[in-house]
């Protein structure tokens, strides 16, 4: 218990960090979201947007309201979509991206176990060279030259899936399989180097003279040791994950949250940049925190405790 | 067939970048109903090997059975398919080995990794199995069963978890134990501890054991036979009074002189054997010891030699035997013989 409140403490002060830093770098930055209007619009309206906006105040001013809105969970209002908050575009866009990358994660790591596994178990044969080809394509190859090759084949010329856009489930297979793509290599060559590395030990040996048998042997007592450092990395692999949906959803043209963050930055819109930063944080902090849990219960030498992290 | 398991003439090689590392180089023996075999040998010399070979626990791949037969109550395992093998496995033989830190599943409570081998072949229950594991790991003089059954490998000491190995090895009234030095991972008080454990269980159940070990000591105290292996060849073999009191070959007197005298504790002159084995790469053509023994002669290099019958059930593998050869009356006590 002492541990996990430590762990919230913890949490709560990295992400008014990110918010602090966040706040600063993006002030810094020349310019602010009506710099682009100056042309076309009286100075004087500019100046009443600022203003309604609190951006003629001193910057310490700004922060400390941004930190007490911040408080009651209040992000804002969007400057750019004059009638949304950033609750609102939070809320509009999550059940999208958080749907494209549960898919991509249930993707990677089944498949990234299952070929890795395999792989260890043919090791130096034909389908380990295969398996690690596939890998090592899935690693090299940016989301950004996989996904317009995906819809490419699958949806220009076997006509198979649609080619972008969001709607009906169909929709979520192409970016949710190149967004899987990485990650899913990452997790293969990491599960077959330590399935490797397991197949070697000595219990895998007390199995086998127990005769459980090859295959008992392997899912009995292989894959829970092997899992445990992949499981180390998850965390790493989820930041990848949250990144790649902001050039995924942009690629295909789904309104997901990645894309209303991309847009807030060229629009310099400044509640938005800000809302959905530390919106994403907090999601890596906590599956961080999740990740750090379930190692602890996959693997019993791992205790909870508060000297433990 | 009268003896429970017969090895013959087993050969096995490893292939590896530098060529064919041949570990085994034609070794026999066997191990009647009830009877305790001590294999000994200095490392490398393929004991484990031999032992592993029994319990088809080598690498699939890069390793090479080439030759022989062991014959396990009249049936040739290396013969027999991986799933008769497997029924075999720890239900028939079973097999104890070296270093208990690493030898069980860290993931895995110990009372599992117990039962799930009685699962498996006794077709017990989950309620069942519980329950003989519990009665093992009290047989295996392990405290309070009950909550070292929800354990995991990592809160328990090295020698209670080889008590829980001999357990595991133990479960399903094997006919057959192989303990690949059972005792040398533990503390000297442990090592006890863990042979008279070894030798009650033999007592009460009647198990065959082969004893792969490092020391003499234990020798005398478990086993009734002895091989001598080198450099994957048994150069001598008999029974435990011809091997430790009898010795003919210069190899086992050398390990005798390099081992503290264990009959009466007296502190003697310990004489280490010099030199190295050969290389199991290119073995020698003739006797694998001639480089480091201090009788060899000129044939000793070029041929190997059979193993003589020194008398009924105890045989040696060194020319020293052979009518012709200059008589060493007493090989320990002779002097330079350079013919
Ligand atoms: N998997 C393997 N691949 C290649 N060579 C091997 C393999 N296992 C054993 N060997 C070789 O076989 C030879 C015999 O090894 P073995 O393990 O049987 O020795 P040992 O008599 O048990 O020694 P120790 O007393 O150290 O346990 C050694 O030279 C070793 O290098
Ligand atoms: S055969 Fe020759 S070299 Fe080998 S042990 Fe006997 S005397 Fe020594
Ligand atoms: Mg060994």
């Amino acid at each position: 218990m002492k541990f996990i409140l430590k762990r919230l403490l913890t949490m709560l002060l990295t992400i008014w960090v990110i918010t602090t830093l966040t706040f600063v770098i993006m002030h810094t930055i020349p310019g602010d979201p009506f710099s682009s209007d100056s042309d076309v619009l009286p100075e004087e309206v500019l100046n009443n947007m600022r203003a309604k906006f609190n951006l003629d105040k001193p910057l310490p001013v700004q922060y400390v309201l941004y930190l007490k809105n911040l408080a009651s969970f209040d992000l804002g209002p969007s400057i750019e979509s004059e009638t949304r908050s950033v609750n609102t575009l939070i809320a509009e866009g999550l059940p999208v991206s958080a749907l494209l990358g549960f898919q991509a994660l249930v993707i990677a790591i089944v498949s990234g176990l299952l070929l890795g596994i395999i792989a260890s178990l043919f090791h130096n044969r034909t389908i380990d060279y295969a398996a690690m080809t596939i890998a090592i394509l899935g690693i090299s190859v940016p989301s950004f030259i996989l996904a317009p090759l995906l819809i490419k084949f699958f949806a220009v010329q076997w006509g198979m899936l649609p080619v972008a856009s969001w709607g009906t489930w169909k929709h979520t297979i192409l970016p949710s399989v190149a967004l899987a793509a990485g990650p899913l290599a990452i997790i293969a060559r990491f599960t077959r180097s330590s399935m490797l590395e397991v197949l070697k030990q000595n219990y895998m040996k007390t199995a086998d003279a127990k005769g459980l048998g090859a295959a008992g042997i392997v899912i009995k007592h292989g894959i829970r040791n092997a899992i445990i450092p992949v499981v180390s990395f998850m965390g790493p692999l989820v930041a990848h994950l949250l990144t790649g949906t902001f050039v995924i959803e942009k690629i295909f043209a789904i309104p997901g949250l990645g894309k209303y963050f991309v847009d807030s930055i060229f629009n310099r819109d400044y509640p938005v940049i800000l809302g959905t930063t530390i919106f994403f944080s907090v999601i890596l902090i906590v599956t961080l925190f999740l990740i750090d849990l379930s190692y602890r219960l996959i693997d019993p030498r791992i205790k909870l405790s508060s000297r433990g992290d | 067939m009268a003896q429970l398991l017969e090895v013959e003439q087993l050969k096995v090689s490893f292939r590896s970048h530098g060529g064919e590392v041949q570990a085994v180089r034609g070794v026999s023996f066997d191990i009647g109903h009830g009877e305790v075999l001590a294999v000994v040998g200095e490392s490398g010399c393929g004991k484990s090997v031999t032992a592993q070979a029994i319990m088809k626990l080598l690498p699939k791949r890069g390793c090479n059975i080439k030759e022989g037969s062991i014959h396990f109550e009249g049936k040739d395992l290396l013969k027999m398919s991986g799933k008769e093998m497997k029924q075999l496995k720890g239900s028939q033989i079973s097999m104890v080995f070296q270093d208990p830190m690493t030898s069980l599943n860290p993931t895995m409570k110990i009372g599992t990794q117990i039962s799930e081998g009685i699962i498996k072949h006794k077709g017990l229950d989950k309620t069942q199995a519980k329950a003989k594991a519990l009665e093992l790991l009290k047989l295996a003089g392990i405290p309070n069963p009950e909550s070292r059954y929800n354990q995991y490998p990592h809160e328990l000491s090295g020698g209670m978890r080889q008590r829980v190995l001999i357990a595991i090895a133990l479960a399903c009234d094997p006919k057959l134990l192989i303990a690949d030095e059972p005792t040398t991972a533990l503390d000297v008080t442990i090592q006890a501890q863990i042979l008279d454990l070894m030798k009650d269980l033999q007592h009460k159940f009647g198990t065959s054991i082969m004893l792969i070990t490092h020391d003499l000591g234990v020798v005398a105290e478990m086993a009734q036979k002895v091989i001598v292996m080198y450099a994957g060849i048994v150069v001598e073999s008999g029974t435990v009074a011809d091997i430790l009191e009898r010795p003919k070959h210069p190899y086992t007197i050398g390990l005798l002189n390099s081992l503290p005298n264990y009959e009466d504790g007296e502190k003697e002159r310990l004489i280490p054997i010099e030199g190295t084995p050969p290389d199991l790469y290119d073995p020698p053509t003739g006797c694998p010891f001639a480089a480091r023994c201090e009788y060899a002669m000129e044939i000793c290099v070029e041929e190997l030699p059979k193993a003589f019958t020194v008398n009924d059930g105890h045989y040696s593998r060194c020319w020293l035997n052979d009518p012709r050869a200059p008589q060493v009356a007493e090989f320990a006590a002779a002097g330079r013989d350079e013919s």
